[in-house]
């Protein structure tokens, strides 16, 4: 067995490796990078990137489409290259200690890494057998993890068979078998449906209450705003800020007024007017007929609404909301964040 | 090798608390290359039809050969089986060695490989597996070659010893010549482009030998080619083993020649492997 549950708690001292080739884990920082970079041809997928993951956070990653998240997470996870830059995790060298590294993470990818040939049981148990454990033990695991993540009465059907739901949660499953200290999550409520979408995020939160830290992607702003104790927002290779979901609200404003117009040819009078009312700029909404306007005291909204309705712009909503990530995304990237996913429309702080 | 206590609470050991190993310890990476055998057969036993070019080729050649070119090699079908068979062993052998290439690189494509990336394991066990389990592969052709011949007459004058021994020399030449084509696997981006470029090197080394026709027919210059291929050394101590049942020099230069093939394919697929994973 290459991750072993020792006897004696305790911080070890970084620097008494023993004899034997074994080594304690020497960091409470999960990950540490500086720097990271990725270069497809010409194309900088990853462009200095500093990251610090402490232990036992659920760190959320948010980007677009093309970002580059899967490629820092790949990074970090030993399955790509680092170009330049330095990570650690836990405090082990990326490049030069792979080995130990890849004995503390669990890594679920954007796409299925389970063998389509297989069962369930069947690729749990081989993922047990070549991480040490007992054939013995490699069932028992495999049992436990397949009653845990609602498998078992699937678990001798061929993946082939498997929903996307079913093959998402076995993924996760086959990556939790030596309980990794850190786990990477690619996207791992992309394609799934509302209901599965929340049973996912309930097994991330009890996973994280477990005591695991998590690195997960996102491109879906509601999720990083509910799941992650902090945020990265990272666009075109480059990170454009971080910190609390609420700290990044905060960075835009206190609260904002959405509305929105029954007829999509007012929506230019209607942010002409809103600007003329408030400093900041009223933002369009994206998919049309209305607009969004942060504002700095809540009695600006009523302003608005009477221009509007003094230059016979109909209303068809309005509501005052606390900023969602859909605004920081805005405010910090200049474009919307490109994906169709349904914004916060409630706070949750 | 102690395992994690599987905690009924699922708590995750602190980092703190665990120890980490600089490498892989030797018996870790045997089981983790057994395992991966493991899968490796089990979907030989979920998908048959990746046995037909061990099964039903072997078959198709012993049968259509013995009968085409019978009475123009050696005059009578009796007289041309103890030539043909081994000749048949060799030839479906390799052909059973383009697959595990073509294997390897569907696998590195499978998702399921960047799972195998991203474990503790040794980095050549997710290659030293399949390897491991072609072995029965080889195996099956040979068998199932010998077996064709004994129904249509070949009578092995080695008798069960002579046959095994000529079995395991298949096996070995095998598994020394997939390398090769392994190595081609990972040199190149699709199967069909394994497939393709491993044809051209298999046709001369099943052709350019002893296998089907006396080398005594050939021009001299073909002649030296055959010589120098390691696959006509495989024929004749194959004839020689289980025909007569006798351990010639062949033996010996089949051995040289797989160990040859070895020595300067394994480094090459190792390396260009672990390159690409
Ligand atoms: N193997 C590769 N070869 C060439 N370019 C690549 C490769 N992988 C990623 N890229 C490029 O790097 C950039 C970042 O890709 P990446 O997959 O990291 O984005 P992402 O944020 O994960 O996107 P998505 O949300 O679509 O998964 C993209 O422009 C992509 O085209
Ligand atoms: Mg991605």
């Amino acid at each position: 067995m290459n991750v072993q549950s020792a006897t004696t708690p305790g911080r070890p001292s970084s620097s008494g490796r023993p004899a034997d080739g074994e080594s304690r884990v020497q960091s409470p920082t999960a990950v540490e990078a500086r720097g990271l970079t990725k270069t497809f041809g010409t194309n900088r997928a990853v462009d200095g990137i500093d990251l610090t993951v402490c232990e036992g956070e659920i760190f959320g990653v948010l980007g677009p489409n093309g970002a580059g998240k899967t490629t820092v997470l790949n990074m970090l996870a030993t399955l790509l290259p680092i170009d330049s830059g330095s990570a650690r995790i836990f405090g082990y060298d990326v490049r030069r200690e792979a080995h130990a590294v890849r004995q503390l993470i669990g890594v679920t990818g954007q796409y299925a890494s389970v063998d389509e040939n297989l069962t369930g049981r069947e690729n749990l148990w081989l993922f047990g057998r070549l991480q040490g454990l007992s054939s013995k033990r490699a069932h028992g695991t495999a049992d436990d993890l397949l009653a845990k993540f609602d498998l078992t009465d699937a678990a001798h059907r061929p993946i082939a068979q498997f929903s996307g739901g079913m093959r998402r949660r076995l993924d996760l499953a086959a990556s939790l078998i030596t309980r990794p200290a850190l786990v990477f999550l690619d996207e791992p409520t992309t394609g799934l449906d509302p209901r599965t979408r929340a049973q996912m995020w309930h097994t991330i939160r009890d996973l994280a209450a477990e005591g695991s830290t998590i690195m997960l992607t996102t491109q879906y702003l509601d999720e990083a705003d509910e799941l992650a104790d902090r945020i990265t927002v990272i666009d075109h290779g480059r990170k454009v800020a971080e910190g609390t979901p609420d700290q990044l609200k905060a960075q835009i404003g206190t609260s904002s007024l959405r509305v929105s117009l029954t007829y999509d040819a007012d929506t230019a009078r209607a942010v002409a007017l809103a600007a003329e009312l408030i400093r900041d700029t009223p933002i369009p909404t994206p998919t049309g007929s209305g607009f969004s306007v942060t504002l700095s005291d809540a009695n600006q909204a009523a302003d608005v609404l009477i221009a509007l309705r003094d230059h016979h712009l109909d209303i068809a909503g309005a509501a005052i909301e606390q900023p969602s990530l859909d605004d920081v995304f805005m405010a910090l990237t200049g474009r919307p964040s490109d994906t169709g996913v349904p914004a916060t429309e409630t706070s949750h702080s | 090798m102690t395992a994690t206590v599987t905690n009924p609470t699922w708590a995750t050991p602190r980092p703190a608390t665990r120890t980490v190993q600089a490498s892989v310890p030797l018996h870790d990476a045997f089981t983790q290359t057994t395992t991966l055998a493991w899968r490796a057969l089990l979907k030989m036993r979920r998908n048959p039809e990746q046995l037909v070019d061990v099964t039903a080729m072997p078959v198709l050649f012993t049968v259509m050969f013995g009968f085409m070119f019978a009475g123009a090699i050696s005059g009578s079908q009796a007289s041309y089986l103890p030539i043909l068979i081994p000749g048949i062993i060799a030839q479906t052998t390799i052909t059973a060695c383009v697959a595990a290439g073509v294997q390897l690189r569907e696998d590195m494509d499978k998702g399921v490989f960047d799972r195998f990336r991203s474990l503790p394991i040794t980095r050549i066990a997710p290659l030293a597996g399949p390897m491991m389990a072609d072995l029965a592969r080889y195996a099956i052709a040979a068998s199932v070659t010998i077996l064709v011949g004994i129904l249509m007459g070949y009578r092995p004058g080695g008798g069960l010893p002579g046959v095994t021994l000529g079995i395991l020399l298949a096996v070995i030449t095998g598994w020394s010549l997939a390398w090769i084509f392994l190595w081609i696997g990972t040199i190149t981006r699709t199967a069909g482009a394994v497939q393709g470029m491993s044809m051209m090197i298999m046709f001369p080394l099943a052709f350019l030998s002893n296998a089907f026709v006396p080398v005594s027919t050939l021009p001299a210059w073909l002649r030296a080619v055959t010589t120098i291929n390691p696959v006509s050394h495989v024929v004749s101590a194959m004839r020689d083993l289980m025909n007569k049942g006798t351990i010639t020099a062949n033996v010996g230069w089949a051995l040289l020649g797989c160990a040859t093939v070895a020595a300067i394919f394994i480094p090459l697929a190792v390396r260009s492997y672990t390159k690409r994973v």
